[in-house]
């Protein structure tokens, strides 16, 4: 079992916004947690990711408790983040950025070449500040970044926001294709269908913090199950 | 005295004076071209602390004249006491401000950070405390190191304070590289813009903070070690390079090289015009309304200025 959450309740200056959320990933899997805006996925990514200190529940990765600790030691334990928004640090450089999501690694520099074989406009774009790009090609940074620190496990908040759809289809193959060939566990939130439905093997429904349904298998590529959860 | 600075120390006084001497002979007016070095240098050097504590971590350290003052007590007192070399008793001041930054910012400052008034009035506090714990340990005054290498030969003006424009200049340089070309400079840039994106990339964000701060201090220590030699050593000398280095941080902007390294020359520019025609009354007087057009003019400062003719050039191409 590579990551286990168990009861897990949080939210925000004592507003709850999850509520005994419970639920497993696999090594290796690609796993989607679907819901509308506002149901709790990013706080739920935030409170893996150890930004959002639950207040009760807990949460473990390959065997060992993460809760309580802070982001910087969930990193060093192999988990990349991508957050919402992307979040990139504007005033740095593409590499600079890189540089910064290479804390965690251990200086192989094949990584960089790797993740430009995925992005390979941002090896163009090495000395570009980060703020003067794109959208889209600013998920790509967010994406690479977390890749660069070498993940076993990989957290990524809503890949399609304010990404244009050719752009939201070729990071969607790129996700697969890290998974496929790194081994690279994936948990994602996202809203999109299509994303879901080309990236996801089984997904977890959340509505009003909690999990709610879990779609495996061949319900996963149809369309009604899914707008269930996704469509107000 | 010795000067520990070497033979190199004793050559560069003569090899100034050799170029002021052409200078001289093609009517370049030396004694305001010196003025305006001292100027820069020290508008340059009593702001580089400050701008990082103030322009890259947002954090009004109102006690910043006093760790520079700090430095050159450290300096001062080593070489007086100790008998220790001037350039090592100046890293000796630098080290010593550097690590107490370390142990304000553990202890207080980071208590702080996003109230912005509560660490002006905690600093400011600090501030006094300094003062204060200094005159009643040392009294009112230290006995001067005495300045070394003595005049430019041919001018009556001081060689160390001309060779003061040279080390706020590696100063700048160096602070420069470290924050542009050192991994740790890149992680520091990163968790000031966005805290919480760099602890989730590993960053260990409470570091870079403490560490930060420290260098921040130790240049303020640095600035008082360099000026130990040539200033009157008193409880109360910090509060002389105050005015000076926030009106350059704020000129400046946020930059360290660019906004410090511009606002240094602008401001000691104007200073050395307006102290040497009108007194040096009138000169502080022009270097405040200048920094007041800046800022009324450039809210983020030079360095706002200087990246928005880079995006448009960047748009141009």
């Amino acid at each position: 079992m590579s990551l286990e959450i168990a009861n897990l309740n949080a939210g925000y200056d004592g507003t709850p916004i999850l509520r005994d959320v419970a639920f497993s990933v696999d090594d290796g899997e690609i796993v989607g947690i679907v819901g509308r805006n506002g149901v709790g996925k990013t706080t739920l990514l935030k409170s893996i990711m150890g930004l959002l200190e639950p207040e009760t529940g807990r949460i473990q990765y390959n065997g060992e408790e993460l809760t309580g600790r802070s982001p910087d030691e969930h990193a060093k334990r192999s988990i990349g983040y991508v957050p919402q928004g992307r979040d990139v640090f504007p005033d740095l450089t593409v590499k600079e950025n890189l540089l910064v999501g290479e804390s965690v690694g251990d200086g192989d520099e094949t990584r960089y070449e790797q993740v430009y074989d995925y992005f390979p406009i941002l090896e163009e774009r090495a000395d570009q500040d980060a703020g003067t790009m794109s959208g889209g090609q600013q998920q790509m940074l967010a994406i690479a970044r977390a890749l660069v620190g070498d993940p076993e496990l990989l957290l990524v908040d809503e890949p399609s926001e304010g990404v244009q759809p050719s752009i939201v289809q070729s990071i969607t193959e790129d996700l697969k294709q890290i998974n496929d060939e790194f081994g690279t566990t994936i948990l994602f939130v996202e809203q999109n269908l299509s994303v879901i439905q080309g990236l996801a093997e089984r997904c977890y429904a959340i509505d009003h913090g909690t999990i709610v349904d879990e779609i495996t298998g061949d319900a996963v590529s149809e369309r009604d199950q899914l707008e269930e959860y996704l469509v107000v | 005295m010795t000067t520990g600075f070497g033979a190199a120390g004793m050559l560069t006084p003569l090899v100034i004076g050799d170029v002021l001497g052409a200078l001289d002979s093609v009517g370049v007016p030396i004694p305001q071209l010196l003025q305006m070095a001292d100027n820069i240098a020290f508008i340059a050097l009593a702001a580089i602390g400050l701008t990082i504590i103030f322009g890259m971590m947002g954090v009004i350290n109102l006690a910043h004249g006093e760790f520079i003052m700090m430095g050159a007590y450290i300096t001062t007192l080593s070489v007086n006491v100790a008998s220790i070399p001037l350039p090592v008793a100046m890293l000796l001041g630098a080290l010593g401000t550097a690590v107490f930054g370390a142990i304000v910012e553990r202890t207080i400052v980071r208590r702080l950070y996003g109230r912005l008034l509560d660490s002006m009035i905690v600093t400011f506090g600090l501030g006094l405390i300094l003062t204060q714990g200094t005159r009643i340990i040392f009294g009112n005054s230290l006995q001067s190191i005495g300045t070394p290498f003595g005049n430019v030969p041919g001018y009556t003006y001081s060689g160390y304070r001309v060779l003061l424009l040279f080390a706020a200049i590696a100063v700048l340089g160096a602070v420069y590289l470290v924050f542009t070309r050192t991994e740790f400079g890149v992680q520091a840039r990163a968790t000031i813009q966005d805290p919480e994106t760099a602890r989730a990339m590993g960053v260990d964000t409470d570091r870079m903070y403490t560490i930060t701060f420290a260098i921040g201090s130790g240049l303020a220590g640095l600035t008082g070690a360099l000026y130990a030699p040539s200033a009157t050593i008193v409880p109360g000398m910090g509060q002389s390079f105050l005015v000076e280095s926030f009106v350059t941080v704020v000129t400046g902007g946020s930059s360290v090289l660019l906004g410090t390294a511009l606002a240094g020359g602008i401001l000691g520019t104007i200073n050395a015009i307006f102290s040497n025609l009108y007194g040096n009354f009138i000169g502080q007087i022009a270097l405040l309304i200048t920094a007041i057009i800046v800022i009324r003019l450039l809210p983020d400062g030079l360095t706002g200025l200087a990246a928005t003719i880079r995006e448009k050039i960047g748009e141009r191409q």
